[in-house]
This record gives C-alpha cells, structure tokens and sequence, in this order.
C-alpha cells in the first residue's frame, strides 16, 4: 500500500518534471527534430559533418543520425519500418530495396513534395540534372521515391608498373579471358602479390555482386520468366566455375573471407595486380594519403565475355522519407538539400572535388575542378550511365538488377546461394554440387513465397 | 498539451503525498490478519511473483506464439496469420539445412565442451600450485574471457588466421610450412580454437575455486598413506572436482550452445554451412529471410534441445561422480 502510493508520487514527480523539460526546451530549441538513419561510408560522414549548413539555413529544424554499417543499416532500418516503429524520418536505401518498399508504403512518393516547391526552389534543385539510370532505378511507377546521395558501378583496377614490367597492356575494354590470361601471368604467391582480387565473402551485396556481373556477362541468369531458378544451367554454371577456378589459380589467399574493405586493403597496400570490384573505390587508390601505389593505378571498364549486358552494376545509396515520419516536408527539406547541386559544390569547396559524392548528377561531371583531380571520372561517369538494372541479361528475365534480383526474398536467398558458392571457392565442395544446393534452396523459397507452384 | 498535464499533477500528488499517515492502519490490518491465515502473505507476494513470472517468461511466450504464426516483414500485405504447427513441419520435414545444422551445433558444443574442460582442468591444477608471480600469470590466463567475443573473432580472424598477414602464417613459412587458409579450409577447427581461447578461462576459474577447496588435511593423510602425485589426484583430488566439473559442463552446455559473435564475425557460417549453428541460423531465418514465424519456431526447438542436453548430462555426470 504504502510502497504503491510512493511510487504513484515519484511518477507524478517525474511527470512534472518531464513536463517543465517539454515546455522548456520548447521555447529556446528548434521545434522539429529530424532522424537520419545512414551507412558509415566517407561520403555520409561528410554529409554529418556538414549538416550545420543545413541546420543554419534551417534555424526550426535539428537533425539527428544513427549511424551504422551496411549490413547492420539495412536490418535496423528494415525491421523499424517493417513493424512501423517510426523511429526515424529519413532512411538511406540502396536501389535494392526502393521498388518494394515503396510497393511496401514504407517508403512516400516525392511527386507530391516536388510539385509542392516554388519555381526558385525547383530552378535551384535542378531535378533534370540528376543522373538517369540512376533515378530510374529510383522510380517506381512513374514516380521517384528517393533522391541518390551518392551511385556507383564496377569497374576493372590495374597496377600500371606491374603490367609493364610483364610486358602486359589493359586494353581500356578487356575481356575475362584476357584478365584471366593476365592474373595468372602475374600471380606471385611467394611475394604476396595476387594476379586478381574478386570478392569471396558470402552474402549478396558481396560476393554476388561480383559474380552476378559474371553470371551476366556469360549468359546467364538467375530466373526464366516463369520463376524457375537458373542456377544450374549451363551459362550459371560457367561462371561460376570461371570465377572459383580464376580465384583459385590466381587470386588472393583467404577468398571466403574477403570483401570490399578486405581487397581495398590489399589492393592499396601493393599486394594485386588486378581488382574488379566498386568505382567507389577509385577515389581511395589514387589518394597517395591512403593508397601505396597512388602512382601507378590504372583504370579500365569491368570486363565483359559473352554480352556487354549486365557486365557492371549500378547501385545507389539515396534518401528516402519513412512512411510512418510526422515532420515529412521539413524532411523533404533536407533531402533537397543533401542532395542538391549546392551541397556538391559546398563539399568542394570545404574538402575538394575528390571528395565529392560520384555519381548522382551531370554537373558534376561537367565541373573542369572534377575531371581535373579525377582521372577515372570518365570511366565511372560512362559505367553509371550504361548500367542498366531493366536490361542486364543475355535472355528475358521477370526482375530488375544487375547484381542483384530486385524482389524481397533474395537478400536471404542470396545470402544462402553465396555460402554455398563459397564451399566451391574453399575447394571443400565441387562448383555443380555447390549449385545443386544452392538451386534447391532457392525453389524451396520461392515455393515458400509462392512464386512457384 | 503540457500546460494540462502540468494542471492535472498536483491533485495526483497531493493523493500520493500522505502515505506516512495512511500506512499504520493498513500495516496494522496486514499484520493482524496475517496472524490468523497465511492468504494475505502469498497476495502481497504475488504482484513481485507475476512480475518476476512476466519479466522472465514474456519474450519466451512471444517466441512461442509467432512460432504458430506466418509472419513475413517483408511482405506486409500477407499480415500475420495462424498457421499451427506448419513452421516446424516446415524446418523439420522440408528444410534440407536444418539437419546439418543441428549437427553443426552438436559437433562445435560437444568439441568445445571437452576441449575447455580439459585445457582448464590443466591450467587450473598449474595454478593451483605457489610460484612466484601468479598473481599475475591468473589474470593474463583470465583475460581471454573478458574480451568480448566479436572484438576477439576480429583479432583472430585478421591478426592470426589470415593468410597473407596472419600471425600463423608467418610462423608456419618461417618454418618452411606451407599455410592454410584456416577458415576456408578448417572452418570448424578455426570457429572452435576461438571460443575454447575465450571459454578455457571460465572453466580455469570453476575448477580451480574446486581446487582450492580440496582440504590439505586429507591431501597429508593420503600422502601419508603413501599415495604419489598420481595417487592424490585420482583418489583425492577428481572425487571432489566431480560437482565443480558438474557445474563447468552444465555452464557450458548452457552457454556453449549460443555461440553467435564468433561465427558472425569470422566465418558467417560457412562456407557453405560448415559453421552454421542454431543461433546463426536463427539469425539467418530472422533477419536475411525476414520469417519471423520459421525463425521463432528454430528458436524454440533450440530451447527443447538444450534443455533436454543440459538434463542428460546433468544426469550422466551425476553417474559418473557416484561411480568415481
């Protein structure tokens, strides 16, 4: 009795308390706090960094982030907006996820926000300058659901001195035969240096994307246009086979446990010849402060075999306003804002044109500041453009993507195809037996969601 | 909104405020009818029973109910329905991984078990010795056991068993030995060599309270009665380790069986699945196939399984300490 009459008093105590705070702050700080969820690559840390310009053109509005690693972005942010616990405003997307989670409603159409904006606002914004592809595949039905931060393709990376001393050339447009020819030719194990660096690490945004380029640009894909997998066909089959042997012959030591930060690791540290894998990555190599061998990077498009089709991705990071947010136009603010021409030009004019987010607008690309300190701007400018996610296989597919297939239930299928993969790169199960299980799985889902009958 | 809230307090706490006067009576009666019937105390009890119950037993239930139910985040439209037992049907019948990793799980425990029982039993009896200096020699032997598992995976997985720069590597071609790929080719081997470096400490640390606890007098008297070191340990020294053991294995069926940080960081389960267990799979089914229902089905076979594995060798070990 008098335990609960106690704590009936703390509570009221407290709630008073919590009150005066509430009105209290109400007064002195902004009234609309704003929370970004994002991935911890540079270009969002500048994005933090710079956010007072934001908030000083913006005195009614704060901006919160959480900030978190790709893999663990994605869960926290699936699982907030899928069980609408509307913990944040503004959530970073990759192009994989915007066409269902907008199917979804966890994700609002912009249209109506745009239309919304006063001549001067939508002149400054400039939406015609942003990239095609890029906000194609940000588009869903007719309407844009997010607005890229920073995008991306694959391209292939050479050590020029390497090359020379081998008395090898990269052709600007190579072929997987011929940067196999060169891999082997280089492939040094004894002096740690590897003739090709190719992503092993199992899970979809890592290993399949490298190898759903391969898998592309030899023909295959993963579904015929009834659903049926295709991983055991032939085309599939080559690829993969390609790919484990070329690792095995001349790749790095330790495949299954390499991914992108792994191999940009030691590729800057001198230890590869060849690295096909992120234009992200360009910006990185030939900054002399990160990289060993600054000097003597090459540049080349990803190669091809079979088809040009779907032999580079495309992927975007973007920003996108939660269904369930309460403050969306002061967050349609701020996505206007991270992603408009005034924000590159203030980034470059804070931290230089190198550190500019790639890939999201012509202008961009147009800046003589840009192509000045980028040498690779072409390259990548050319392999976001050409990349395109309706159109990346040799035969029809029912799915958009090139690295990736663009329904829900392939970060888990993909995930569980890649393990398998890599048993057949380890060398601890063979290349078809590896497929066999992987095909399984993969009906087994598709059934279970009722694709197949 | 505030203003009303901050209008609407002080009567609430006028109310709560008298307690000190309102509490005698009430004690009073408390204690005058506790006195006749034992009702009341279990009443007064019960609110702190339900809550310690609700607290403990809730996220189990919850687990227990989406175990019955479809439930995909990703698919928002198809909602959340009752399906019955189709979640377990499904892992049990038609899940051609579930088997493997059942056997996984089985195989990383049971390895683990035996190899931290073992190595700490070891450590433990060294330590149980005077020598200068021990002091510190137990807290460098403890501190494997503080380093959080993912942060200890990570310096493994990097720092030892990388290929191109690992600490093994560098000693195995310094020897002329060729060295592997430890966690593509003994993926099992690499996963159970970190957690034993972690759990070796907590088992050291049981055995030794065991050790410590062995009287000297009865150590003499044997000694006296011309037993060797051999002697002493057979006869003496295991007889009273048999409950400490006991509670080591029963901890670390426990605890063993959990192991997720480690197989997360080095190998994510594979390759293929070599080093997926239950709780990695857990993970998997939960949040790279967003099936909530499947997901909390595994967990609950999970429970079932340790339980019964936890009981079976409390049962056998409880044997095997009568018979020694």
């Amino acid at each position: 009795m008098q335990g609960r009459r106690q704590a009936l008093a703390l509570t009221a105590v407290v709630m008073i308390v919590a009150a005066g705070l509430v009105t209290g702050t109400g007064q002195a700080a902004p009234s609309v706090t704003l929370t970004i969820a994002t991935v911890n690559n540079p270009d969002m840390v500048v994005m933090q960094s710079l956010t007072k310009d934001f908030e000083a053109k913006n005195p009614t509005i704060k901006v919160n982030y959480v900030v978190l690693p790709e893999n663990d972005l994605r869960q926290k942010v699936t699982t907030d907006v899928a069980t609408g616990a509307g913990g944040f405003d503004i959530v970073t997307v990759g192009t994989y996820e915007v066409p269902f989670w907008a199917k979804n409603k966890w994700l609002v159409s912009l249209e109506p926000f745009f239309s919304g904006m006063s001549s001067a606002e939508s002149a400054a914004y400039d939406r015609g300058d942003l990239l095609k592809p890029v906000m194609k595949a940000l588009t869903v039905g007719g309407q844009a659901y997010t607005l890229p931060f920073y995008a991306e393709s694959s391209m292939t990376y050479y050590r020029k001195d390497l090359f020379a001393r081998a008395g090898l050339t990269m052709p600007l447009h190579p072929t997987w035969d011929q940067v196999a020819g060169f891999a082997k030719k280089i492939h040094n194990p004894s002096q740690k240096v590897y003739g090709i660096l190719l992503r092993g690490l199992p899970g979809w945004g890592e290993q399949l994307a490298v190898l759903d380029t391969i898998v592309n640009t030899f023909g295959g894909r993963w579904f015929d246009m009834s659903w049926q997998p295709q991983l055991t066909s032939p085309a599939f089959t080559n690829a993969v086979t390609f790919y484990a042997g070329l690792l095995r012959s001349a790749g790095e030591p330790g495949a299954t446990s390499s991914g992108f930060t792994e191999l940009e690791t030691l590729m800057s540290q001198g230890n590869a010849a060849m690295w096909v894998d992120a234009t992200v990555a360009a910006g990185y190599l030939a900054d002399p402060k990160t990289s060993k061998i600054a000097g003597n990077i090459g540049f080349a498009y990803a190669p091809t075999e079979v088809t040009p089709k779907g032999s580079h991705w495309l992927w975007a990071w973007s920003l996108g306003l939660e269904g369930s947010s309460r403050h969306k136009a002061e967050a349609f603010k701020f996505l206007t804002w991270a992603t408009s021409p005034d924000y590159i030009k203030l980034v470059a004019r804070s931290r230089g044109w190198v550190a500019v987010p790639p890939g999201t607008r012509y202008s961009t690309y147009n800046t003589p500041g840009y192509k000045r300190v980028a040498a690779f701007a072409a390259v990548v400018e050319d392999s976001i453009n050409t990349a395109d996610p309706t159109n990346a296989t040799l035969e029809n597919v029912p799915y958009t993507g090139v690295q990736y297939v663009g329904i829900p239930e392939f970060a888990g299928m993909g995930t569980t195809v890649s393990q398998f993969i890599a048993a057949a790169i380890a060398g601890t199960d063979t290349v078809p037996s590896a497929l066999q299980k992987a095909q399984q799985s993969v009906e087994q889902t598709m059934k279970q969601a009722g694709y197949l009958k | 909104m505030a203003n009303q809230r901050i209008g609407e307090m002080p009567p609430r706490a006028r109310g709560g405020l008298p307690p000190s006067v309102a509490a005698p009576p009430a004690r009073k009666a408390a204690r005058a009818s506790g006195s006749r019937h034992r009702t009341p105390a279990l009443v007064l009890l019960l609110p702190a029973l339900i809550y310690l119950a609700v607290m403990t037993q809730v996220p189990f239930l919850l687990t227990l109910y989406y175990s019955f139910h479809f439930w995909n985040l990703m698919q928002p439209t198809l909602g959340m329905r009752f399906v019955g037992l189709a979640n377990y049907a499904q892992i049990v019948l038609h899940d051609p991984i579930f088997r493997s990793v059942i056997l996984n799980t089985v195989v990383i425990t049971l390895s683990l078990l035996m190899l931290t029982v073992v190595l700490g039993l070891g450590l433990a009896l060294l330590l149980h010795r005077e020598f200068p200096g021990r002091g510190v020699v137990r807290t460098l032997l403890i501190s494997p056991f503080l380093i959080m598992p993912t942060v200890s995976a990570v310096m493994w997985k990097n720092m030892l068993l990388n290929p191109v720069y690992g600490l093994f590597d560098y000693v195995l071609r310094g020897a002329g030995l060729p060295g592997p790929d430890w966690l593509a080719t003994h993926p099992l081997l690499s996963v159970v060599a970190i957690v034993t470096w972690e759990w070796t400490p907590f088992m050291m640390l049981v055995l030794l309270a065991g050790l410590q606890s062995v009287s000297l007098e009865l150590i003499d008297s044997a000694r006296v009665d011309g037993a060797g070191p051999l002697g002493v340990f057979r006869f003496v020294t295991l007889p009273h380790l048999g409950l400490y053991v006991q509670i080591a294995m029963l901890l670390g069926t426990i605890y063993l069986v959990q192991v997720f940080g480690e197989i997360f960081v080095a190998t994510s389960g594979g390759p293929g699945i070599a080093t997926t267990n239950l709780p990695y799979y857990v993970y998997l089914t939960a949040f790279q196939y967003w099936t909530i229902g499947v997901a909390s089905a595994i967990g609950v076979v999970t429970v079932i399984l340790t339980t019964f594995a936890a009981m079976g060798f409390f049962r056998i070990l409880n044997q095997a300490v009568a018979t020694v």
